[in-house]
């Protein structure tokens, strides 16, 4: 390892079962207060009360530290967009440290008997109201659409009456995958394709986090990844998993967290040591395990698990010569216009699709440039939130209705569900378009 | 399997934009990486190429006069003031008519929010009527809640300092109030949007703030906190409305004028076709014999390669995070490059803050060609310097900075690409 990786490995301490021995003082100290942080909050930009990424991360601990001053209740505003901890020059770890004092608000001074916390608990814990929905999902749609259902939701729970919910689909990822023969028949798909490519080194293996979002509702994404990385010769392993906290992390629950992290480090640690590379469609997703998990919890394996951890396009894009697959493809899409969730760009996979996709014939892609969707996972599911979260969005809406695309293209479901609501696209996964161009043409 | 380009620049300061940009114009296939934002945002968005040569206590008026006294190891000396011209042209078409000076080889006199007077060759346009040289009277409006920029006591400096003009300082109330210790970007967006206030709009009522200050003044400057993306709507309606010239004076971190400087770069490096790869940092690097055969980045516990023909290092100075240092000494921090320095620790600075510390002017050695050298050698044909990773010149001192990384940056992205 080089000097400098050495010195930037940040060594977090066990946040619980006690929260107040998680030691920031290492990165409190990197902070020089030059503000860069600040210029590109999303809430600072449309919320005066909102003290911005400085204070929520670095003065604020300072002051706790002191002794008798509680978290501001502001912690409670923040998207967890995590766009300052890319802009700090200093590589002060803010979205951790807000993640931290987020924690302890939500544990020592927000009511648990409010009607926040009852919603924010709820969506927290999205992964078991999914399950719950996909399994009547016809119904549950009909429910959720109700119009009298909604105005329920919003005076007893806090839902934005604005907002419809997501369509489940009518059968689930995991249903579809395991009535086509689940990991077997994928390893035999991926066994006949790479004959048919005259690969014969090693086997080529990743292990889908799907979350909740591919397997409840966007379950075609999750299908295009399956078709187009079978075609390359991947075989797929769909192990039982949970979601992947990051609605417990921007709530605060991070007890709730840290039970499913454990439960996920556990799965795909193992299949890690069995030579799998890990991949997921949602940049979300793929964040926690990545940067979230590694940051604030001290399991097992979670190290092994963040460095296997991969970005579906990117995996592709770091180890196939994906544009020479592209340079014979000739296909005829809609144009489209680009927006790269703010986690992908945390990550440092924004780039990655606009880049590999500028050239191929039949491609028009348009880019909305760097601005945050505003929906932010549960931010925007708020009513107390909805203005904020559209105001912030709004930058957003005003790229795609300039851009000359028809269709929408993201990562993030959460940034899709934004995109729908505000601007009526169509929105499409870059998982899509590569199937189109790679294995149907 | 690595990621492919003709021609890598790593680091996304002013050094490594220019170095891509150049790289790409030679029609190298070009990429860019870098790790987080650069020093740009904190720097005044002023481009200084030599305001002081050694020894100088006065600002020179032509740089390229003072060029030729730098010492040998000075990067302009390796370069030549050729290139200081190429880099400045580059950035000129870079920027368009955001920027001015470039009718002149004559530095430009730019007051600072302290009240000094900073030579520099190319200023924005929000700061063009507040140029020293210029003999008409001043007036320095402060907002009393935006720190950073004492008016009265930044009038007093001028006047010390025997400007040609009156300057006169006084402090207004911004129309609208914000939490304690706001930044400067919300006064910014205020004007930007021009909301709405008791009596009028933010602009209105700033305008009517000032007017009622302002004396036979025929200029008026203000914070650099004049609007972000509409700034140049805001500083001519504020014109408009004052019947006098107004102008920005450019303030500490984070700086508004910087990081326009840095949109505007990273539009210009889009435009000329270079691929930028942001938000990981390149810790290592692969070579075969002397030559970079390959680097490494970093992406939360594991590596991806990128391979290039030839290659950049533009990671910056002590502050950009291109020099590392520790108790055990100082190196460059990605090829692990030896960096000249005393072996004792208590001679890399002095203890006054302001004295002439030794690791201000820490940095990599390079040949004329730019390339990395311990001793006389060069350690990688393949791979160049630009900007604040070479060592030999302080360019706080000096007044430097940005014309340093533009001459070094042209030069080593140039040659690099001419080598495709
Ligand atoms: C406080 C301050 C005020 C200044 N004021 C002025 C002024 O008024 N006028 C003027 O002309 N100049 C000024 N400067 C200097 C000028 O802004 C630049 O600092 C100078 O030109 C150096 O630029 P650079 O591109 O070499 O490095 P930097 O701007 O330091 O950029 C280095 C880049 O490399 C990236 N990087 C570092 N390590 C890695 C890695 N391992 N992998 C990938 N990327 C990496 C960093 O993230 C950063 O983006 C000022 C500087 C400072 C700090
Ligand atoms: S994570 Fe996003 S919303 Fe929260 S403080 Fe940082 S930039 Fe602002
Ligand atoms: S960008 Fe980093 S160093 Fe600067 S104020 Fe924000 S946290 Fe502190």
């Amino acid at each position: 390892m080089s000097k400098q990786a050495e010195s930037e490995t940040f060594d977090p301490v066990d946040l619980f079962p006690d929260a107040t021995e998680m030691d920031l003082r290492p990165g409190v100290d990197k902070c020089d207060k030059n503000s860069n942080c600040e210029t590109v909050c999303p809430v600072a930009e449309v919320n005066e009360d909102f003290p911005g990424p400085k204070f929520q991360g670095p003065e604020q601990w300072r002051l706790t530290r002191k002794g008798d001053i509680e978290f501001d209740e502001s912690v409670d505003k923040c998207l967890n967009c995590m766009r300052c901890d890319t802009a700090c020059t200093n590589d002060v770890p803010l979205g951790q440290m807000h993640n931290v004092a987020r924690a302890n608000y939500v544990d020592n001074q927000m009511s648990h008997a409010s009607r926040e916390f009852l919603r924010n608990k709820m969506l927290a814990n999205y992964g078991t109201l999914g399950k719950l929905g996909s399994m009547m999902p016809r119904i549950s749609n009909a429910v959720f659409g109700l119009g009298a259902t909604r105005w329920l939701n919003e005076k007893l729970l806090g839902f934005p009456s604005e907002r419809s919910f997501p369509d489940f689909a009518t059968q689930t990822f995991r249903g579809w995958w395991s009535d086509r023969g689940g990991d077997a028949t994928s390893a035999e798909r991926a066994r006949e394709a790479r004959e048919a490519r005259g690969e014969t080194g090693e086997d080529k293996k990743v292990a889908f986090f799907h979350g909740c979002y591919a397997n409840y509702h966007q379950t075609e994404v999750a299908k295009s990844m399956v078709r187009l990385y079978e075609s390359l010769g991947y075989e797929i392993a769909v192990p039982e998993q949970s979601c992947c906290g990051t609605p417990m992390f921007a709530n605060g629950m991070l007890e709730d967290a840290r039970g499913v992290a454990e439960g996920n480090v556990d799965t795909f640690g193992a299949l890690v040591e069995d030579g799998y590379d890990l991949i997921a469609t949602c940049t979300s997703c793929s964040m926690a395990l990545r940067k979230e998990y590694p940051e604030l919890f001290d399991i097992d394996g979670v190290d092994e698990v963040a460095a296997h951890m991969f970005d579906a396009v990117e995996y592709l894009r770091v180890n196939e010569d994906l544009e020479a697959e592209l340079a014979g493809a000739d296909v005829d899409f809609p144009a489209m216009t680009y927006h790269a969730p703010c986690h992908g760009e945390v990550m440092g996979v924004e780039g990655i699709v606009t880049e590999l996709l500028a050239d191929v014939d039949g491609v028009e892609l348009d880019d909305t440039g760097d601005v945050c969707c505003g929906l932010a996972g549960t931010y925007g599911w708020k009513d107390e939130k909805y203005d904020d979260s559209m105001e912030i969005g709004a930058e957003m809406f005003e790229a795609f209705e300039e851009a000359p695309g028809e269709v929408a293209l993201t990562e993030c479901p959460m940034c899709s569900a934004q995109i729908e609501h505000g601007t009526g696209y169509e929105v499409k996964h870059p998982m899509q378009l590569l199937e189109t161009a790679l294995v149907e043409s | 399997m690595a990621i492919e380009d003709d021609v890598l620049v790593i680091g996304g300061g002013i050094a490594g934009l220019t170095s891509a940009i150049a790289a790409a114009e030679t029609g190298a296939r070009t990429r860019l990486v870098t790790y987080k934002q650069s020093t740009l945002g904190n720097a005044s968005g002023l481009v200084d190429v030599l305001g002081y040569a050694p020894g100088d206590d006065a600002p020179r008026a032509d740089p390229y006069d003072a060029l030729a006294e730098l010492p040998a190891e000075h990067p302009y000396s390796k370069v030549g003031a050729d290139a200081v011209r190429e880099g400045l042209a580059l950035f000129d078409d870079a920027v368009g008519d955001d920027y001015l000076g470039n009718h002149s080889e004559a530095n430009a006199l730019v007051a600072t929010h302290a009240g000094s007077v900073k030579p520099t060759a190319r200023y924005p346009r929000s700061a063009a009527p507040g140029l020293v040289s210029d003999d008409r009277d001043m007036l320095l409006v402060g907002i009393d809640s935006v720190t950073g920029f004492d008016a009265p006591m930044a009038a007093d400096h001028l006047s010390a300092a025997g400007v040609p003009f009156d300057v006169r300082g006084e402090t207004v109330r911004f129309p609208k109030s914000f939490p304690q210790d706001a930044d400067v970007t919300r006064y910014a967006r205020a004007l930007d949007r021009d909301e709405s206030v008791d009596d009028g709009t933010v602009r209105e009522v700033l305008a009517d703030r000032v007017e009622a200050v302002l004396e036979d003044e025929r200029r008026v400057g203000f914070p650099a906190v004049l609007g972000d993306s509409r700034h140049e709507v805001v500083r001519t309606e504020l014109q408009d409305r004052l019947g006098v010239d107004v102008f920005e004076v450019p303030t500490g971190p984070p700086s508004l004028p910087g990081l326009r400087l840095e949109d505007a770069l990273y539009d210009a490096a889009e435009d000329a076709g270079v691929r930028i790869t942001s938000g990981n940092p390149i810790v290592d690097y692969d070579a075969d014999g002397g030559r970079v055969e390959q680097v490494l980045m970093d992406r939360m516990g594991s590596e991806v390669a990128y391979e290039a023909q030839q290659y950049v290092l533009a990671t910056g100075g002590p502050v950009g995070g291109g020099i590392e240092s520790d108790r055990g000494g100082v190196e460059e921090s990605i090829f692990g490059l030896p960096v000249e320095h005393p072996d004792d620790r208590y001679e890399w600075f002095e203890d006054d803050v302001w004295g002439d510390h030794a690791y201000t002017e820490f940095g990599v050695s390079v040949d004329e060609d730019l390339r990395p050298v311990a001793g006389e050698d060069a350690q990688f044909e393949n791979l160049r310097a630009a900007g604040n990773v070479i060592g030999g010149y302080d360019f706080a001192t000096e007044k430097s900075g940005s014309g340093v990384s533009l001459a070094t940056g042209y030069v080593a992205g140039s040659e690099a690409g001419e080598l495709i």
